[in-house]
């Protein structure tokens, strides 16, 4: 059956449909970088010329794609060994899961690289028996961004460490829904990446655990109802109209638009929203810590980075890695520095960069190297959990879970369902899933 | 109709038929106009229509960022490719079907139409697999062949609905005069079925070129038609209404202004079999 | 009038098409029936256990399945509903004199041109989103609240979009059969007295329905598959109010990478398209005879 459906798709071939010419002939190696159409990598993929200059040898092919799409693309890539991509751009919640199952190639720099430098809390996530399996391109937590001309006229003033209490205060007092000003914006597009990032970081720090220690879902559980009213009497109140399919980049638009109070989100938004050429509001934005519970000790600090890495499947590893090695470097960021200033360089990756004086200068530096450092991937939760990743659980199955709780929880904020039927469903969907997938025997 | 109109009704109707088809339009005018704005005008309020500072920027980003060429080019390959190669293998099934119909005829058709309806997702792991084991993986040769399997069944059934139309009687008499098979399709039936065969053509080039579910999900950098290049601009960080807009009428044009263009053959051939 | 010789080159002619779809169709049905007995994730590697019919048991009851089921009807019969009526009634337009016909008709068709992706985009984020899209900003200069379509009503936003897109198949499929509408039967009728509601719906609408048929069974094929448009502008949210068969089987296969489920979801998918493709053959037999 094979071998005649290999020569049927043959005869089809017809030979002018030959594949792409190879570049073969040369002594040069082109590698394909997949990587997310984010900001930062937008502008490292404008850089290629600079990679190319430094070394001759070496060309480099993108896939840039949305989120989505590319986390899609690059794990049924890299499960089925297909080999088409290089260098993956992946987070840190695959690195350590697919480090496990042997899918990625272990990092081997040169001590030039100083990978002590790395953030440790980024570097912990991306080591799995003191190896690296991936470099990190650019590092966030999550903070508080509000903006400052609207405190100012509603007679407030933002603490360093707000609590959620606080900031429905300030929220409710910054709403002008006839000048199209919402106090808050969250996130509510369904998405393990998207508003269970959100979520999970606030049922932290409101006490809530995703399992106990046997894998039991924990979404009965008082904490994660107070989170969940919380949630949806903050965004029902003071949150912009169509809140349910608002993720991260639609957020962004609203706050550059000067449409939102406070926005709790991604440390890197940061040096957008006060970016003059995109935002509105480029001059009146404050950034604190963000927000906790009265009596609760974990806050609302998730912790995530994008991060370089090289799959089995590829047969040019070493060009991967120089690739790799070039752009998570420090000379990286100074060519960035050079070329876009000081404010654009990809953040939340080295200490180096936050003791460098330069850097320090920038209104949001220490509010995110702060951020980062008050996440803790290791103990996530004020209970004891089988898991780490704050907001995430570091298993395979939790895509595929948590994007589905994410359904139901932006149902209950679109008013299709309420709070407590959400949680009751995402319950009983995690409960599903988990003894399907044998955790809770 | 042949009868008379009085220009106050023609008038009516005009005003009419004007309004509706520039309300459905409006969706793609909108995009183009979007396209020509910076990213600030693109979301202001009240919007603007046709008075703001026409830009070009977008365009400019949009293919410094991405490798439009290729892009284009690789959508060309696909779509027309296995058109062709679609058409090669239909043509003789369809020729068959309508002038030597068996019993099972039209069950064979409907059963080739039945092959469409499964969905793509549930195979697609499978289809994923044997891409990679046999080196079709992001090359343009593998997806001419998907794209071919896709769409030849209707295809086939648009020709087979042509081919039905002409009289039969043409081809008995050239069998009298001693045609042979060969020269009976490609003398007599081809000439008559080519303004079939062009709207058969025309129409499976368009749905090839929209096909976004295997094109996205078996390429990587040297395959990836337009629907990948959209794929970057759907929803980046920040402002992206303009951008998104440049990029959407960069992927659509071709296709609309191709469509335009022939809108002549594909109307007429558009029938399906349903006009009789 | 076909000889023994012919009948021998038919089948000839007919068996690359046949075979090529039969593999086409053989082969990945086969894998995937395979796979859907496994406990097999591609996130797992290893050993893909044998595990008979717990796929198909988990997909099936799973709560969000009915859901997918219903939903996935309303969608195709939305969309056909609205396709087919507006198509008639944009045909009957269409096929009265008018300046500038040419341009009317393509303005028209472009719709059917755009590719589903772009055309989700540009309505999800231009149109329906509330605080930037013109929708939003029409009902707010009225004073109205802006609708929020893909949360409230996700699943009618989809069917508008994907109606936008498949008018103007309609339209020109039902315009080319009301052209081919003999005009004397039509004047016959008018003598008779008939109005023009009477003339409508005994001349047209009996000559439209052979057309209405060929719209029916061609967009039904495509209808079942919408997923571009879910995936683009909901994600089958919120909740799993605008989840449709094809994509759940795409959450379990390619959100959570199982495979085994994703596969039992695929079969169970085929089995119900098939369903309503006997159901649709029977319909289109009766009326495709010629």
């Amino acid at each position: 059956m094979t071998v005649r459906f290999r020569a049927l798709m043959g005869a089809c071939a017809v030979g002018m449909f030959a594949t792409g010419a190879a570049t073969g002939a040369m002594a040069e190696t082109t590698i394909t970088v997949a990587t997310v159409n984010n900001g930062d990598m937008i502008r490292m993929q404008g850089l290629t010329s600079e990679f190319e200059k430094a070394h001759p040898d070496i060309k480099v092919k993108w896939v840039t794609m949305e989120e989505n799409v590319l986390r899609q693309k690059v794990t049924t890539d890299v499960a089925t060994h297909a080999g088409n991509y290089d260098v993956m751009t992946i987070g840190n919640y695959e690195v350590p899961i697919w480090a496990k199952q042997g899918w990625l190639l272990p990092l081997n720099f040169p001590d030039s690289y100083d990978t002590k430098d790395i953030l440790p809390a980024i570097r912990g996530a991306l080591t799995l028996k003191d190896k690296l399996y991936a470099a990190p391109f650019y590092g966030e937590s999550s903070m508080t961004m509000y903006r400052t001309d609207l405190m100012k006229k509603a007679g407030l003033e933002m603490p360093e460490k707000p609590t959620w209490a606080f900031i429905a205060k300030a929220a409710k007092a910054m709403t002008d829904k006839s000048a199209g000003v919402y106090g808050i914006c969250l996130r509510g597009k369904a998405g393990w990446g998207e508003n269970m990032a959100i979520l999970t970081a606030m049922s932290n720090s409101f006490g809530a655990r995703w399992f106990n220690e046997k894998w039991q879902p924990q979404f009965d559980s008082a904490a994660w109802k107070d989170t969940m009213s919380s949630y949806l009497d903050l965004m029902k109140n003071y949150g912009p109209p169509g809140a349910s399919s608002n993720g991260f980049n639609e957020n962004l638009a609203l706050f550059q638009q000067g449409k939102c109070g406070i926005w709790i989100d991604a440390t890197v938004a940061a040096s957008f929203v006060t970016d003059p050429k995109n935002s509105k509001v480029a001059k009146d934005v404050g950034f604190a810590m963000a927000p906790h519970k009265d009596g609760v000790s974990k806050d609302a600090n998730w912790l995530w980075s994008w991060n370089l890495a090289i799959p089995a499947g590829t047969k040019k590893e070493k060009a991967a890695e120089t690739f790799i090695e070039w752009a998570t470097s420090k000379k990286y960021t100074e060519l960035v520095a050079s070329k876009d200033g000081w404010a654009n360089v990809p953040p939340g990756t080295r200490t180096s960069l936050y003791k460098n004086p330069e850097y320090a200068k920038i209104p949001f530096a220490k509010m995110t190297l702060k951020s980062i450092d008050a996440a803790d991937a290791t103990h996530p939760t004020v209970d004891p959990v089988p898991y780490t990743g704050v907001q995430f659980v570091a298993i395979p199955e939790f895509q595929g879970i948590g994007t589905a709780v994410g359904q139901q929880f932006s149902a209950a904020l679109a008013g299709s369902e309420t709070g407590e039927q959400a949680l009751q469903n995402a319950q009983s969907l995690t409960t599903r899933e988990m003894t399907k997938a044998g955790y809770i025997k | 109709m042949a009868r008379k109109v009085t220009t106050k009704r023609r008038i009516t109707v005009t005003v009419i038929a004007w309004i509706i088809a520039l309300l459905i339009f409006f969706p793609i005018l909108w995009t183009f106009l979007t396209s020509f704005k910076t990213e600030g005008e693109a979301v202001a309020t009240p919007p603007h229509f046709f008075f703001f500072h026409w830009t070009l920027e977008n365009y400019l980003e949009v293919s410094e960022r991405s490798d439009y060429v290729l892009y284009f080019f690789n959508s060309v390959v696909i779509s027309v490719g296995s058109t062709i190669i679609g058409l090669i293998i239909a043509i003789p099934a369809a020729w068959a079907m309508a002038f030597v119909p068996g019993k099972r005829t039209k069950d064979v058709l409907m059963w080739m139409l039945s092959t469409k309806m499964l969905p793509p997702v549930g195979v697609l792991i499978p289809i994923y697999l044997i891409f990679k084991n046999t080196g079709l993986m992001d090359t343009r040769t593998g997806l001419v062949i998907v794209m071919t399997l896709i769409n030849l069944p209707i295809i086939v059934w648009m020709l087979y609905t042509y081919f039905k139309e002409i009289p039969g009687e043409i081809l008995e008499a050239c069998r009298m005069d001693g045609a042979t098979l060969k020269e009976e399709v490609l003398y007599i039936l081809t000439p008559m079925a080519v303004p079939g065969i062009a709207s058969t053509l025309l129409l499976n080039v368009i749905l090839a070129w929209n096909e976004a579910f295997w094109t996205l999900n078996l390429t990587a950098a040297n395959a990836a038609p337009l629907t990948a290049f959209i794929a970057s601009y759907s929803s980046p960080e920040g402002l992206f209404y303009a951008k998104l807009s440049a990029a959407s009428m960069m992927a659509i044009a071709p296709i609309l202004i191709l469509g335009w263009f022939s809108q002549k053959q594909l109307v007429r051939g558009l029938t399906f079999g349903a006009v009789k | 009038m076909a000889t023994q010789h012919s009948r021998a080159a038919a089948r000839l002619m007919i068996s690359p098409a046949v075979i090529l779809l039969l593999l086409w169709m053989i082969v990945p049905l086969a894998m995937t029936v395979y796979f859907s007995f496994l406990n097999y994730n591609l996130l797992m590697p290893g050993a893909h256990n044998f595990i008979g019919f717990e796929n198909y048991k988990y997909f099936v009851t799973n709560p969000a399945f009915i859901t997918a089921l219903i939903n996935t009807l309303v969608l195709v019969g939305g969309v056909l509903l609205i396709t087919t009526v507006g198509g008639t009634l944009l045909a009957l337009l269409l096929d009265q004199p008018v300046w500038g016909q040419g341009i009317v008709r393509i303005l028209v068709i472009a719709p059917f041109f755009v590719m589903p992706t772009v055309s989700a985009l540009v309505w999800k984020n231009m149109f329906m989103n509330p605080v930037n899209g013109l929708f939003g900003w029409i009902a707010t200069s009225f004073g109205f609240a802006p609708f929020d379509f893909l949360s409230q009503a996700p699943l009618f936003s989809i069917i508008l979009i994907v109606s936008w897109q498949w008018l103007p198949f309609a339209t020109l499929i039902l315009l080319t059969a009301l052209q081919s509408l003999d005009s004397e039967q039509v004047e016959a009728a008018e003598m008779d007295g008939a109005g023009p509601f009477a003339r409508f719906f005994h001349i047209t609408v009996p000559h439209l329905s052979r057309a209405a048929t060929v719209v029916i069974l061609i967009q039904t094929i495509f209808l079942l598959s919408v997923f571009a448009e879910i995936l683009v502008t909901t994600n089958g949210g919120p909740g799993n109010a605008s989840t449709n068969l094809t994509y759940l089987v795409y959450a379990q296969s390619l959100l959570q990478f199982d495979v085994g489920g994703g596969s039992a979801g695929g079969i169970i998918a085929v089995i119900l398209a098939n369903i309503v493709a006997i159901f649709l053959m029977r319909m289109i037999g009766k009326n495709l005879d010629a």
